[in-house]
């Protein structure tokens, strides 16, 4: 029986190199698929790369917002899982996640979320593998506020250029 | 379909504003596999017959951006732009890691084809939905870093406008030009990601001879299919593990090489290849990292090399310079060959020769070439406005601008080396070879930051005298057949070589074939395919264009400078072997079936399917 686990970010370590986006759509979708990835890596500049993937909010905003139920939560992981029979592909949930993390399957147009891969994500061993632990398995309770993580892409990036160029950061995205 | 392939190209017409998707059949696939060997196909077939009578720059050129089957699945995705080129005549095959590759590959292409000139500027935009052809009057003139930034947003804009309610859009892939391509420098990169070029060849100018800032592509489907995709991801695992094996070069790139080729091997340029060897140790990589590395593992699309190290300066005259490294190329080219050995002074001349679309090594070989008339006196502080010193990073600065803007001096600079050093012989009044002895290029290609005089690096003899990309050190040539299934096969399946090198060959010829299913082997590769991208690439090339045709045998040589004693170091007095060029040129051509002068044999090109260039070689071979 898995605990609940937290994939956490180091988004600076990031290399971009996109790997867990090809692990993770290797995964669930069979094949190479990066559009269909759970984990996106956002690049707005060259070098402020963020991989975005769903920070499991501790109140789970989308999983509320979902008009028919299709969103709940693994009582195991704490994974938000999405039912594709149920779900009607109204987008509601991108609304309602602070960091506009889920997005509607390239395919089926279906909502597709982060599920730990049942507990083992193929997107952490791939980039531990490669040595750059941007993103690291937590198996331990919620002791960070993970809906701090839930955060729009482009304005992590503003805050790594910063981070990387100075003040020449603030105006490059 | 083979594997591998997203089974489409799109074929631009620019001048009759026309879009439309193109294929090539399996056995032409086979026969040329992607890329640069695609590239000669296509040139040759909509253009071959018209070569000499077309200049890189005219309408009628072809510009190509393509991929290759292991594009996007091998690790290490890249594109690969080609067309006549502006600087050769020939064709090169020219790549750059980006993430344009993996996502034109998603939107269902496998390339884009671009022939005429758009009245006015404009980009063009690949999705799932096909090509469209879009206004960048409000592009026009701006440097790398304001393109990526307003392209990214404008693209994703109005991909979300577009399809509003799927979720974040993530920013698309992008190819562009700088001031210096838009300019038509006739050696002008195309750039992308700030500071990955396809260098060599000058694709840039051609891309702005036809009024085209960018290609810009954004796909949301698959990766292609391939034909064994259980062995795929058996040796994508496997090779993997090679890479991520390789320690020193994923930790330090190539920056370290900035001292080493200079100190150890002696074959750096300085001072455009007065000398190539010093001992300047602020050129070595822990100057570059501990002050400058903002982020020590950058890679492109499933890459696991991360050879590169992004640089910023933060405080004083260059503050808020980016670039990568820099690699050990543009360690040398914007730095050493220019004077330049201060690693601050070094990132920011990259950063500038980035920005403005400057091909890191063969703008700043022009930039040497200046340098040294300077010096001696050929040209004078009039021709430029200022003083362009040895080392004196500034006036460097204004050169790189002068040319890519082409005002003073820089008009005729940015004509590449070697047409600036006969306009400006004719212009002072001197016979050519006296300023062409400064020129280092081989067949108008500017050539790489390895020397050949010292005999002690990967370079020698015929490494450029010989090879079809003229000074590219990408593809040098070693012995037609080798390198067959090096660079030849990597530009052709287009992935990065630095994903290639310390990987086991035979591994590599299983992955091709366990994503094409095309029988194909290393040994085919040496015998076959690769010669026959070659000896194509060697007729265009011999067949020469309006102003420069190369003279078979007497063009295929060293430049002057490669025959002159080193100066100074380990290997004082050491030149090129004029006898050993002479004989391994001969073996060269015999080895690729190619006769005393280079010209391919009838029957070499009976055997490898091109006999409709024959007509053409016959003429060459009297």
């Amino acid at each position: 029986m898995s605990k609940p686990i937290w994939i956490a970010r180091d988004y600076a370590a990031c290399s971009g190199c996109k790997r867990c986006e090809i692990a993770c759509s290797l995964h669930h979708e069979g094949w190479m698929w990066p559009e269909a990835s759970r984990v996106r890596v956002f690049m707005p500049f060259p070098g402020c790369e963020v991989p975005h993937l769903c920070a499991q909010c501790n109140d789970y905003p989308c999983v509320d917002s979902c008009p028919v139920q299709a969103l709940s939560t693994d009582a195991d992981t704490k994974a938000v899982i999405v039912d594709r029979e149920k779900c009607i592909s109204c987008g509601k949930c991108i609304k309602a996640c602070p960091g506009q993390v889920p997005i509607l399957h390239p395919g089926d147009d279906k909502a597709i979320i982060c599920d730990l891969c049942g507990g083992d994500p193929e997107c952490v061993k791939v980039c531990k593998e490669a040595g750059y632990n941007a993103l690291m398995l937590v198996e331990e309770g919620p002791s960070v506020h993970r809906r701090l993580f839930s955060r729009n892409p482009i304005e992590v990036a503003k805050d790594l250029a910063v981070l990387f160029f100075g003040e020449k950061g603030e105006e490059v995205i | 379909m083979p594997g591998g392939y997203a089974g489409k190209f799109l074929d631009v017409d620019l001048s009759k504003e026309k879009v439309e998707d193109t294929t090539f059949d399996d056995e032409t696939l086979e026969a040329y596999f992607g890329g640069r060997g695609l590239a000669a196909k296509i040139l040759w077939d909509r253009i071959g017959k018209r070569w000499r009578k077309i200049d890189g720059l005219d309408p009628e050129n072809i510009f190509l951006a393509l991929t290759g089957p292991m594009t996007a699945i091998y690790p290490g995705a890249r594109i690969m732009c080609s067309g006549k080129s502006p600087l050769s005549n020939g064709t090169v095959g020219s790549t750059a890691s980006t993430e344009f590759a993996s996502e034109i590959k998603m939107a269902g292409y496998d390339g884009v084809i671009v022939t005429g000139k758009a009245e006015k500027p404009v980009y063009i935009l690949v999705t799932d939905e096909g090509g469209e052809i879009r206004d960048a009057s409000h592009l026009w003139g701006k440097v790398g870093e304001e393109t990526i930034k307003l392209l990214n947003r404008e693209v994703t804009e109005e991909l979300a406008k577009r399809k509003p309610n799927v979720g974040l859009w993530k920013e698309p892939g992008i190819i562009y030009i700088g001031p210096a391509g838009e300019n038509m420098v006739r050696n002008a990169a195309v750039m992308s990601k700030i500071c990955h070029a396809c260098g060599y060849g000058g694709y840039g100018a051609v891309m702005g001879s036809k009024n085209l800032k960018a290609v810009v592509a954004k796909g949301r489907g698959k990766i292609p299919a391939v034909d064994a995709p259980e062995s795929v991801k058996l040796l994508l695992k496997k090779t993997h593990e090679h890479l991520i094996g390789r320690t020193t070069m994923r930790r330090w790139g190539t920056g370290y090489a900035g001292y080493a080729v200079g100190a150890d091997t002696s074959s750096e340029p300085i001072r455009n290849w007065q000398e190539e060897w010093h001992d300047e140790k602020s050129m070595g990589g822990p100057r570059f990292e501990n002050r400058f590395w903002v982020k020590k593992k950058w890679a492109d699309f499933g890459c696991t090399t991360n050879c590169m190290k992004i640089s910023c300066i933060k405080t004083g005259r260059w503050k808020g310079d980016i670039t990568d490294m820099p690699d050990y190329e543009l360690e040398a080219y914007c730095g050493t060959n220019l004077g330049i050995f201060d690693p601050g002074d070094n990132v920011h001349m990259s950063a500038v020769i980035d920005n403005l679309g400057h091909s890191g090594i063969n703008g700043p070989n022009t930039m040497g070439f200046a340098a040294e008339l300077y010096q001696r006196g050929i040209l004078t502080e009039k021709d430029f406005g200022f003083k362009p010193a040895w080392g004196d990073a500034e006036a460097m600065t204004k050169l790189a601008w002068l040319i890519a803007e082409r005002r003073k001096i820089g008009r005729v600079l940015g004509e590449g080396t070697y047409r600036a050093a006969l306009k400006i012989a004719k212009k002072k009044g001197m016979k050519p070879e006296e300023l062409l002895k400064y020129a280092v290029h081989v067949k108008g290609i500017e050539i790489g930051a390895h020397g050949t005089r010292s005999d002690a690096d990967y370079t020698h003899d015929i490494s450029y005298a010989a090879s079809v990309q003229g000074g590219d050190h990408t593809s040098v040539a070693v012995d037609g057949f080798t390198e067959m299934s090096a660079a030849v096969f990597t530009d052709s399946a287009v992935f990065c070589n630095f994903c290639f090198f310390g990987v086991p060959q035979e591994l590599v010829f299983d992955f091709a074939k366990a994503i094409t299913g095309f029988p194909i082997t290393q040994e085919s590769w040496r015998r076959v395919t690769g010669p026959r991208i070659v000896t194509l690439q060697r007729a265009l090339l011999l067949l020469g264009g309006p102003d420069v045709t190369w003279k078979p045998v007497g063009d295929d040589d060293n430049p002057h400078r490669f025959y002159e004693p080193l100066p100074t170091g380990p290997y004082k007095g050491s030149k090129t072997d004029r006898a050993l060029v002479k004989q391994k040129r001969k073996t060269y051509f015999e080895t690729l079936g190619w006769d005393e002068k280079g010209v391919p044999t009838k029957e070499t090109l009976k055997r490898l399917g091109l006999s409709d260039v024959d007509p053409l070689m016959r003429k060459l071979r009297k």
